[in-house]
């Protein structure tokens, strides 16, 4: 107060001063660790790129780089094509398997407590070095073939057999079958995704429910009518952030290829090529997503 | 004889009015059964790998091989950690790591915080479109600004203010800390969402009232806001601390040589084994077990201290809106 009377600022002069004074690091950040990369990256991938001692020197070439990623690499194409399937696949049951474990961890039962704290685990566990190891392992290999068999109560070529019967279309039968190949890779995927549907389903007004409940709704009708309305913004939440994650996931192939590509490939230019038509494709396929989505959130103001 | 009268109302089964069965009651009942089964079953999924790695990592190679042995070794022995140990150089790999760690989260959390506060509180010209950028910072792939930012790193010269060639700060912790302290570091654009809806959802009553008391906004921020944060701040921690912690990616490109334990960890079976290490997976195996418990042991432990701001209070957390 008083020092806004010394320099006789209005309200929204000092919210703009304040404003960019508290994001002042961001701006840096941005401007210096991403921004400027980001331009650079741009560069890399219309030359060519030699290391010397004292720096790099560049040539320019063109769009020869994308070119060569595009139709001369054998496998980024294909890469490309399958990361993507995989992505649509993995967000999907991700985001059942999430919204599912939320509805139940948001119940009252004993041993409630230890159920989250055994949910989350994997949001610590499953990442960096730790993830890099096992998949390499040939133990956990072994292992994951315990946990397959555990599952195995679903005779898997029966249901197969059944669903084809049944004029499944191949899509929806290969996506079934995903999920169930998978089941511990969509777990351990899912613990932010259960964290941000849980806070969702806490923040949930009882007396939506008080009311669902003097009017005589079910809890059938309670859920449709109540629970994902209030909770589809963050649904659309949810979607974005595991496809994001899935795609800059370090143990993504293709993010693997990319960087392999750099050290021991066709160089930094190919790869800085490869790495803005990955991002690209991201970019589209996240405003796809956004476009049909939006319509279908419902936002409570 | 008497007609038998079944009746079921308000899922009461009644037989010749006399109640013999609370559907209500036995549908709660199957419907608990159900839960618990999904529950334990989930949790399964989840801790049998863990437990399959710590106890594969006290077992020898007889163990192994035993097929009698399943999850408890015959002759358990530490054998496994004392290698990982040795050929780690645990106690200089853990120190540098926690150093590093420590700095990033550190610097991450501060200006995360103090980022996302001004994004929460303040209505300044141009706030939607640098926070789009704080989005647009967490969906770029990490592969794309690595070969600008190594490049950068190597010839670091701010551009051109040090002397030619620049500085080389490759294996040096700087590649870390410089982009934590001004939140553009790995996955910085989440905290900041994460801390921003926090402030959202504070009455803004709490800091009116610290105005009219004559305190500034830096003091407001520190003294009434911070603290009322609390919740957002640890799980801000916490996730900062794991993922550097556990990094590997970012860790092999600026830190390719360093004793950290992320790298010291991904050789640890070559190094133990020398040429063998192709032809013995299990070997390997086992010592990358204990390797791998040794570096998640401390998150473990740091987790069931501050699991209760994770499972009590998400409501909290304010990542909803």
């Amino acid at each position: 107060m008083r020092q806004s009377r010394r320099f006789k600022l209005t309200l929204r002069q000092r919210d703009n001063i304040m404003g960019y004074i508290f994001i002042l690091p961001f701006i840096i950040g941005f401007i210096l660790f991403i921004l400027s990369p980001v331009v650079q990256s741009i560069v890399l991938s219309t030359n060519e790129v030699r290391i010397t001692s004292t720096g790099f020197e560049l040539d320019y070439i063109g769009l020869s780089n994308y070119n060569f990623a595009l139709r001369v690499h054998a496998d980024f194409v294909e890469e490309l094509v399958n990361v993507m399937r995989l992505m649509l696949m993995n967000v999907f049951w991700i985001l059942v398997f999430s919204f599912f474990a939320a509805l139940l961890l948001n119940q009252r039962f004993r041993g409630r407590l230890i159920a989250r704290v055994i949910f989350f685990l994997p949001v610590i566990m499953s990442s960096g070095v730790i993830l890099k190891l096992e998949q390499e392992d040939y133990m956990m290999g072994m292992l994951e073939g315990t946990v397959e068999e555990t599952f195995n109560f679903v005779n898997f070529d029966a249901l197969s057999s059944f669903l084809m019967r049944l004029r499944i279309p191949d899509g929806f039968m290969e996506t079934i079958a995903l999920a169930v190949d998978n089941i511990p890779t969509i777990i351990n995927a899912s613990g932010i995704q259960i964290l941000i549907f849980l806070a969702g389903l806490q923040s949930i007004s009882p007396s939506l429910y008080e009311a669902a409940e003097v009017e005589g709704g079910t809890a059938w009708e309670n859920f449709w009518l109540i629970t994902l309305p209030m909770i589809s913004p963050l649904i659309l939440t949810n979607i974005v952030y595991t496809i994001v994650d899935f795609f800059i996931s370090p143990n993504n192939t293709l993010v693997q290829m990319i960087r392999n590509t750099t050290f021991q490939g066709a160089g930094f230019g190919v790869s800085a090529a490869m790495s803005w038509i990955y991002f690209t494709a991201i970019a589209v396929i996240l405003g796809i997503t956004l476009l049909i989505f939006n319509r279908l959130v419902f936002y409570h103001e | 004889m008497a007609s038998l009268v079944a009746k079921v109302s308000y899922g009461k089964l009644t037989i010749n009015g006399k109640q013999v069965l609370n559907l209500n009651a036995v549908s709660s009942f199957v419907y608990r059964v159900f839960r618990f089964l999904i529950i334990v079953g989930i949790s399964y999924v989840i801790l049998f790998p863990l437990i399959v790695k710590f106890s594969s990592s006290i077992m020898t190679r007889t163990d192994i091989w035993d097929t009698s042995v399943v999850i408890i070794p015959k002759y358990p022995s530490m054998n496994n950690y004392r290698l990982a140990y040795r050929f780690m150089n645990f106690p200089v790999a853990f120190f540098n790591s926690l150093k590093l760690t420590l700095g990033v989260s550190v610097f991450q959390l501060i200006s995360c915080t103090i980022v996302a506060y001004g994004f929460a509180r303040f209505k300044f010209f141009g706030r939607g479109l640098w926070f789009s950028l704080v989005i647009f910072s967490l969906i770029i792939p990490p592969e794309m600004i690595l070969i600008p930012l190594y490049l950068n790193f190597r010839f670091f010269d701010l551009w051109g203010i040090l002397p030619d060639g620049g500085l080389n700060l490759l294996g040096t912790n700087w590649p870390f800390l410089l982009p934590a302290m001004t939140a553009a570091g790995f996955k910085n654009g989440l905290y900041i969402y994460i801390m921003r809806q926090i402030f959202k959802g504070m009455p803004k009553e709490l800091e009116e009232a610290a105005y009219v008391d004559g305190a500034g906004p830096f003091r407001t921020f520190f003294t009434v806001m911070l603290p009322g944060a609390l919740h957002g701040l640890v799980i801000v921690f916490l996730f900062s601390f794991v993922w550097q912690w556990n990094d590997f990616s970012l860790t092999s490109f600026y830190l390719p040589d360093a004793e950290v334990l992320p790298i010291a960890l991904s050789n640890l079976a070559r190094n133990v084994l020398g040429d063998q290490y192709l032809h013995a997976p299990v070997e390997g195996s086992l010592v990358n077990n204990a390797g791998s418990f040794m570096i998640i042991f401390p998150i473990l432990v740091v987790y069931a201290f501050l699991q209760r701001y994770f499972v009590e209070s998400v409501e909290r957390t304010g990542l909803t809106g």
